[in-house]
């Protein structure tokens, strides 16, 4: 009953499959999985965007959205009829075809990056031996997108912010990749299903998930910062800030466009955390070792919401970056973490299994990220704190 | 050799046509993503998920990235005014059909000494992997070492930009 309940999309995809004749099953159930996931992620975009407003508004000392429908859940609906009703803008002097093609590009290579995630047991859509590959593959498509929707505007604003979230993506693309390189050296595979089973054993309960070892916690949170640079995410956000660049390379975006670009922002949120849920989090299995009867795809989605959660958090907490803060903390902090991490993987698998090598590793690590702070900042000359008050 | 491949080879054909028939210099870089695409089509099609990935990763996310940059910070995005052919046009597609001429005699000479393999060979990551680093090692470590070089030069250049500022 209880595994039922885990494979319950798989059973109900070969029921409904089990229709047609037997040489188009294949083709039909990879048919019926792409049509799920391209309904399932929107109307989770629909819930984020919600959520979002009331949380931000909330952390901001406002209430969110609430005139639409009860607590303002109905606003989506709001949102949608209004992109789809406004009217489609494109710039007299902009270079039409590329200026079309923009969004489309970002939505196909962002949607194709859920073709690998496992979502739950024996729930992922392809099985690929290089899985993590292809989904960075899909993920440097991406820039490309921006790049044509900041240059096709013939807009100074929209080239500036294309050109300065190309520059933010290519320095975290290398520091997202370099922080998931530890998880394929200790666990072999780049297969995400090698991945998560890798990390589905328990050991007094508490499972082998990889942000529980030191350089899987170094690694996740480098991963944290990457991911959020990638989607170009507050305090990442310089390239679409409001208060500097008008809206970016997607100022010149009306209408359903501008919605299509909101769309792959987001879902593109929803695969990058997906994949560090999957990396390093365990993917779809349990916390806990007496947790397993919870189905495993309820364990995938609610991670994925929690890291929706802490998005929000941080976009609501921290201030911006400047494009040379940002830049700088990408070379001279990520990377060299990153480097680092992978010579403190081997180590771990060198040294055998025991207390020694949690030591050895974790004194690396710590060391490393107290000796690159000091040095960073003692070239900045920062007084005290101090603080003002309104009177 | 069917279907897929013809569909296959004609988009990067275009691709690579429209890389030096445009007009606009973007246009044309964009075009030539469209022909790397179709490269990386090719690989996917041949069982080689590996090179077909590290095409698009490399290719598509870093070298046409790299282009486009290229041709927006030198001033190339302008059209030009006399237009896009070179007037030595005749002298280039002679030299472009002898070098095609003589590359497709080298294939085609080479094809009988091929392996006859019926099925294509099934090449995992860990056999790139192992082999990498045990019979390839020492191209690899060129490689890193012209890597590095490019590396290296490109932090020199900036970095003398900013003490020439001052």
């Amino acid at each position: 009953m209880i595994d039922r309940l885990d494979q319950i999309f798989v059973l109900l995809k070969h029921w409904l499959v089990g229709y047609l004749p037997g040489e188009w099953q294949a083709a039909a159930g990879v048919v019926v999985s792409v049509v799920v996931i391209i309904g399932l992620y929107p109307a989770l975009f629909a819930l984020t965007t919600v959520l979002e407003r009331k949380g931000v508004g909330r952390i901001q000392n406002r209430l969110g959205p609430n005139r639409v429908g009860p607590y303002g859940i109905l606003q989506p609906m709001a949102d949608g009829i209004k992109s789809l009703t406004k009217e489609d803008i494109v710039p007299r002097s902009a270079d039409a075809v590329v200026h079309f093609l923009a969004p489309i590009v970002l939505v196909v290579t962002v949607f194709m990056g859920f073709a690998v995630l496992p979502m739950g047991r024996n729930m992922v859509l392809v099985d690929m031996d290089a899985g993590l590959l292809f989904y960075f593959a899909m993920g440097a498509s991406t820039e490309l997108s921006v790049f044509m929707a900041g240059w096709s505007s013939r807009n100074k604003y929209s080239l500036l912010g294309a050109m300065r979230a190309v520059a933010q993506m290519i320095s975290y693309e290398v520091a997202l990749l370099l922080s998931s390189v530890v998880v394929v050296m200790a666990t072999g595979s780049l297969s995400l299903v090698k991945i998560v089973e890798a990390q589905n054993h328990y050991t007094w309960g508490l499972p082998h998930w990889y942000i529980f070892t030191p350089w899987g916690l170094a690694g996740f949170l480098m991963y944290a910062i990457a991911a959020t640079a990638e989607t170009n995410r507050s305090p990442f956000d310089l390239p679409e800030g409001e208060s500097e660049l008008v809206a970016g390379y997607h100022t010149e975006y009306s209408g359903f466009k501008f919605a299509l670009f909101f769309l792959g922002e987001y879902v593109a949120m929803f695969s990058i955390s997906g994949l560090g849920s999957t990396l390093f989090r365990g993917g779809w299995s349990a916390p806990l070792a007496f947790l397993t009867w919870v189905p495993s795809w309820i364990w995938f989605f609610g991670k994925l919401l929690v890291s929706m959660c802490v998005f929000i958090w941080l976009r609501g907490t921290l201030p911006r970056l400047r494009q040379d803060q940002l830049m700088n903390f990408a070379w001279k902090f990520v990377l060299p973490m990153c480097l680092l991490n992978l010579f403190v993987v081997a180590l771990w698998r060198f040294i055998g299994d025991g207390w020694l090598r949690w030591l050895v590793c974790s004194a690396i690590l710590v060391l490393a990220y107290v000796g690159i702070g000091w040095e960073g900042m003692s070239r900045k000359r920062l007084g005290a704190r101090s603080y003002r008050y309104a009177d | 050799m069917g279907i897929a491949f013809y569909i296959i080879s004609a988009l990067t054909v275009c691709g690579g046509l429209a890389a030096v028939l445009l007009k606009n210099t973007v246009h044309c870089a964009l075009a030539l993503t469209v022909a790397f695409a179709g490269l990386a089509l090719l690989f996917l099609q041949l069982d080689a998920q590996f090179a077909g990935f590290a095409q698009i990763l490399v290719y598509i996310g870093a070298v046409a990235i790299l282009v486009v940059f290229a041709i927006l910070l030198t001033r190339g995005s302008d059209t030009p005014k006399d237009g896009v052919f070179s007037k030595t046009w005749l002298a280039g597609l002679a030299i472009a059909a002898a070098v095609f001429s003589v590359l497709g005699w080298a294939v085609l000479q080479a094809a009988p000494w091929l392996p006859h393999e019926t099925v294509a060979p099934n090449v995992t990551v860990n056999q790139i992997g192992d082999a990498l680093m045990g019979r390839y090692v020492l191209p690899l470590e060129i490689v890193a070492v012209l890597l590095t070089a490019a590396l290296v030069g490109a932090v020199i250049v900036a970095m003398h930009e900013k003490e020439g500022a001052k």
